[in-house]
Order: structure tokens, then C-alpha cells, then sequence
């Protein structure tokens, strides 16, 4: 490993670190209290102490997330493939999206939990409804904007739309695609959590909860930080399969 | 006159309703195996011409002839190449060249079973545009040049009957250039496609071209077809020689009174 790649690996380490220890100076300096804001230590003293509920509680979140998650690629491919290669479907439907993704989604909780009742069904898909849409608009994208000339070069070797969409439109959104993969599956955390925290008696967002009325500060910051690890984890997933996947859209991307 | 191959007959051309003419009625008659150049300022409607005779678009008047068949769709036979290569950067460059066999009947219903076969052919037609060992490169690690040599034999790997070229050498150098005219030319002297060439090098067109049209401001209109009888193969030598100068000068002089109109 060259000294440069190793500078590279390093650094998100140790910006993580410095953060951590600032935070903890910061609290001791100024004696704040554990129940406004523990120190990360505290926290990750918590977070080790109910290790096994925390456990138990982050992957019933990861479950709930991917599961939404991959309902929301399933839908969001098709829809952007939908979208992206008809001008008037896109027409149609794009202020309808739009209007969609503009509605808070934790106020479609309560909706769903009259449908559905408490815990997984409620939190899949909020996961999946917050996360669609930015894999819909990047599909719709990467198709839409093909070059007209190698259109024209492809319609006059006699090339059917699905030709065209088969041969250049999908490889070409391909990195779009992937693009938002990566937003898409924070997104997706940000769901499953809403949702377990407002309509679910299992699952990070239920934890933190519980331990934010018994004021155990401590643990609701423990689980923070598994909900942010465990959404670094997917996202640096996606990045590489990103960068093993569409190497070409990615040549001169100085982070490739 | 039924040896003409491709052939427009009073054809004008507006891009929507109420849209000022792009095109004024224009007759063409263009033999088969003819390479022709459109020259002409910028915005006269060159590239409509073509997008008429391969049927990507209507004309709003009069009629299309292609090989005896009025042209009524996009037509299924063309190769096309433009001042953009359009290769895809997924593609290596034999790949990219191979792209029109995988659409074009019949071979891409033989593409599979004969992939050595159509693989040779890219090769041997990429060597002949100087670039072989440059196969398996992708489009990014050729130079301007390369990619618009890759992108010619992308527009005739299916060997087809009628070459469309948009301003194809529009974005190189001039010695690039220059030797893009003599690979053109000796593949076209090879095997003779019929040949579309817009344009506005007037040199280019009158080092290629067996006739060379003039088009007036938009409204487009033809207002000269100048026949062009240099002997060929055309080389460098050609170019200093007193016909050809003349002719380039002749195509000025057309250019000057057009733009001033």
C-alpha cells in the first residue's frame, strides 16, 4: 500500500476520533450534565452494558430497512425506467411525485399504523416510501438524457426502443443508479427509525424512546451512533459496489 | 432518371407547425456509390437533410426516395457517424464497433453463434483505420483522432449501402484531419457506399466529393451543384494542384454570395 492510500484510509478515522474527543472535552469542560448530553464514552459505556438488547433492537432496524430498501430499488427502477423513457409519463406523473415526496413522511405514520397496526409493516415501508425517490428521479434521469445522436445512430440501424434501452439506456444509468442507492439507503434509516419511534415496540428508534423517558441519556446516544454506523456500513457497501460496477463513469473521480 | 439511389423531390421541411421553413424545396438526385458533400453557413438545415434521407424526420413536403422505396420510417441500413463520436464508455473499442451488429438484421440473430467470425471483421476494419492494438482500449484512453477513427467504423461494420457523416472530422486538428480524408476515401474506394458528407471545409469537401452542394442561408435551399471530376485516389499532392484550388475558391466565392444575400 502506497503511503498516499494509506493517508486516505486513514483519514475518516481519525476525524471521527478528533470529533469524539472534542465532544468529550467540551462536556467535561463544561460540566453538562449526563441527561443533556452524555459523553461519548457514556455512551459507548451503554451502549456495551445493554449490548444484547441493542443488539436484538439493531437488527430488527437493519431488517426493517433493507427490507424497505429493496422494495423501494424493485419500485424505483421500474418507475424511473417508466419515468425516463416516455415524455409524457414522465409529464404525468412528475408533479405527482414531487407532491408525494414533499409530504413529511412521519405524518403518514399514523396512517399506516391504522392500516397496518404497530411494529415491522409500518416501518418497511415508510422505509420504502422515503427512500424511492431519489432512485426514481436518478433511473429517470440517466435514461432521459441519452444523446440525441447516438439515438439517431441507433434508429437508423433499425433499433427498437428496447433495443436502445437494453443497449445504452441501462448501462448509461447505471452510475445514477448507484448514485442513489447510496442516498437512497440512509434514507431508508431514517424511515424504519421514524417509524419504530412513533408506531413499534421493537427497534432502535423504540429503544431510544424508552430510554429518553427513563432519561437515560447515555443509551439514547448509543443508539444514535449504532443508527450512524450502521448507515455508514451500507452506505461505503454501495460506494463500492459503485466503484467495482461502473468503473468508466468514475475514471477521473480523485476519491475512485 | 431511375439510377439514382437516393433521390428528394420538392421536399420542404418546417419542425413544427407554423415554424419557418428549416428546409426550401430541394430536388436531389444522388447516384449509387456517389460520395457528395453539403457545404454551406451554419444553420442552413444540413443536418435536417440528412435526418430527411435516413428518416428520422418527415419532411413536410414532397417525397423521399431511397433505393427505389419511398421512406417513410427511420430506415434500418445506415451507418452514421458525427462531430461527437458518441462511442459508449462502457464499451471497449471493439466492442463499440460491434454495436450495430447486435442491432442489425440479420446479424444479430447470428451475432452469437459466429462472434469470432464478426469479431475478425472489426479487427481487420479497425486495422485498416490504423488502429489496431488499440482494440481493447476503452474510448477514453484514445485521443480525439482514434475516436472518431472508431466511430467511422462503427458506421460501417454492417456494411451498409448509404454513410451519413455530420461534420465528422469538424472537432480535430488539421493534420488529424487530413488523414481522416484518406482513410475515408480509401474505404469508400474499396467498397463504394453511397456517401453523405456535410461539411463546411469547402478542401474537405472537394478533396472527397464527387459532387459538392451549395445551400443558401435558412430558410436551406440548394443553390449549386458543382460536379467535381479530380482524378482519384486523391492525395496531398492534389491539393496544391491548380484544379483544386480553383474549385475551393470557385466554392468560396458561392459561400461569400450566400452569406451576403
Amino acid at each position: 500500500m502506497t503511503k498516499r492510500s494509506l493517508q486516505s484510509r486513514a483519514t475518516p478515522w481519525i476525524s471521527a476520533i478528533v470529533l469524539f474527543l472534542l465532544w468529550e472535552g467540551i462536556v467535561r469542560l463544561f460540566h453538562i450534565p449526563d441527561y443533556v448530553l452524555p459523553t461519548p464514552s457514556a455512551s459507548l459505556e451503554a451502549a456495551w452494558k445493554f449490548r444484547s438488547a441493542i443488539w436484538m433492537h439493531a437488527a430488527q432496524t437493519l431488517y426493517t430497512t433493507l427490507f424497505g430498501f429493496a422494495i423501494a430499488v424493485v419500485f424505483g427502477v421500474f418507475l424511473g425506467a417508466l419515468v425516463g423513457s416516455s415524455r409524457a409519463i414522465y409529464n404525468a406523473a412528475n408533479p405527482l411525485l414531487v407532491g408525494f415526496n414533499s409530504v413529511p413522511k412521519v405524518a403518514l405514520v399514523p396512517v399506516l399504523v391504522m392500516w397496518f397496526g404497530i411494529g415491522t409493516v409500518p416501518a418497511v415501508i415508510t422505509a420504502f416510501i422515503i427512500s424511492f425517490f431519489p432512485i426514481v428521479v436518478n433511473v429517470a434521469t440517466g435514461l432521459a438524457t441519452l444523446e440525441p445522436e447516438l439515438r439517431d445512430v441507433l434508429r437508423s440501424l433499425g433499433a427498437t426502443r428496447t433495443d436502445i434501452l437494453v443497449k445504452v439506456g441501462f448501462p448509461r444509468a447505471l452510475p445514477y443508479f448507484f448514485a442513489s442507492l447510496k442516498v437512497a439507503i440512509t434514507l431508508a434509516f431514517v424511515g424504519s427509525v421514524i417509524s419504530e419511534t412513533v408506531a413499534s415496540n421493537v427497534g432502535v428508534g423504540y429503544l431510544m424512546l424508552s430510554a429518553s423517558s427513563k432519561f437515560n441519556m447515555p443509551l439514547v446516544f448509543a443508539g444514535l451512533l449504532v443508527i450512524a454506523a450502521m448507515g455508514i456500513i451500507m452506505y461505503e457497501f454501495f460506494n463500492i459496489v459503485e466503484r467495482r460496477s461502473t468503473r468508466w463513469a468514475n475514471r477521473a473521480n480523485p476519491t475512485g | 432518371m431511375s439510377s439514382s439511389f437516393v433521390e428528394l423531390n420538392n421536399v420542404t421541411l418546417r419542425y413544427s407547425e407554423g415554424d419557418d421553413l428549416a428546409l426550401d424545396t430541394t430536388d436531389m438526385k444522388i447516384r449509387k456509390g456517389e460520395f457528395i458533400a453539403v457545404v454551406g453557413p451554419s444553420g442552413c438545415g444540413k443536418s435536417s437533410l440528412l435526418k430527411l434521407v435516413s428518416g428520422l424526420m418527415p419532411p413536410s413536403n414532397g417525397t423521399v426516395i431511397v433505393d427505389a422505396k419511398e421512406v417513410a420510417g427511420p430506415l434500418k441500413i445506415v451507418g452514421m457517424a458525427f462531430q461527437n463520436p458518441t462511442l459508449l464508455p462502457w464499451r471497449t473499442t471493439l466492442d463499440n464497433v460491434l454495436l450495430p451488429l447486435e442491432i442489425v438484421k440479420p446479424h444479430r440473430n447470428r451475432l452469437r453463434k459466429h462472434k469470432q467470425e464478426y469479431i475478425e471483421r472489426a479487427r481487420d476494419l479497425l486495422a485498416t483505420v490504423g488502429l489496431a492494438g488499440h482494440e481493447n482500449k476503452y474510448p477514453w484512453e484514445l485521443s480525439g483522432g482514434m475516436q472518431q477513427r472508431a466511430s467511422l467504423c462503427r458506421a460501417l461494420i454492417h456494411e451498409p449501402d448509404l454513410l451519413m457523416l455530420d461534420e465528422p472530422f469538424g472537432a480535430l486538428d488539421a493534420f488529424t484531419r487530413e488523414e481522416l480524408w484518406d482513410i475515408l476515401q480509401n474505404l469508400w474506394l474499396k467498397r463504394p457506399f453511397t456517401v453523405i458528407l456535410v461539411t463546411h471545409d469547402l478542401r474537405e469537401a472537394a478533396y472527397l466529393a464527387d459532387t459538392v452542394y451549395v445551400m443558401s442561408k435558412r430558410p436551406g435551399k440548394i443553390l449549386v451543384a458543382r460536379d467535381n471530376t479530380l482524378p482519384r485516389p486523391r492525395d496531398q499532392e492534389t491539393t496544391f494542384t491548380q484544379p483544386f484550388t480553383d474549385l475551393v475558391h470557385e466554392l468560396r466565392s458561392h459561400i461569400r454570395d450566400v452569406r451576403a444575400a
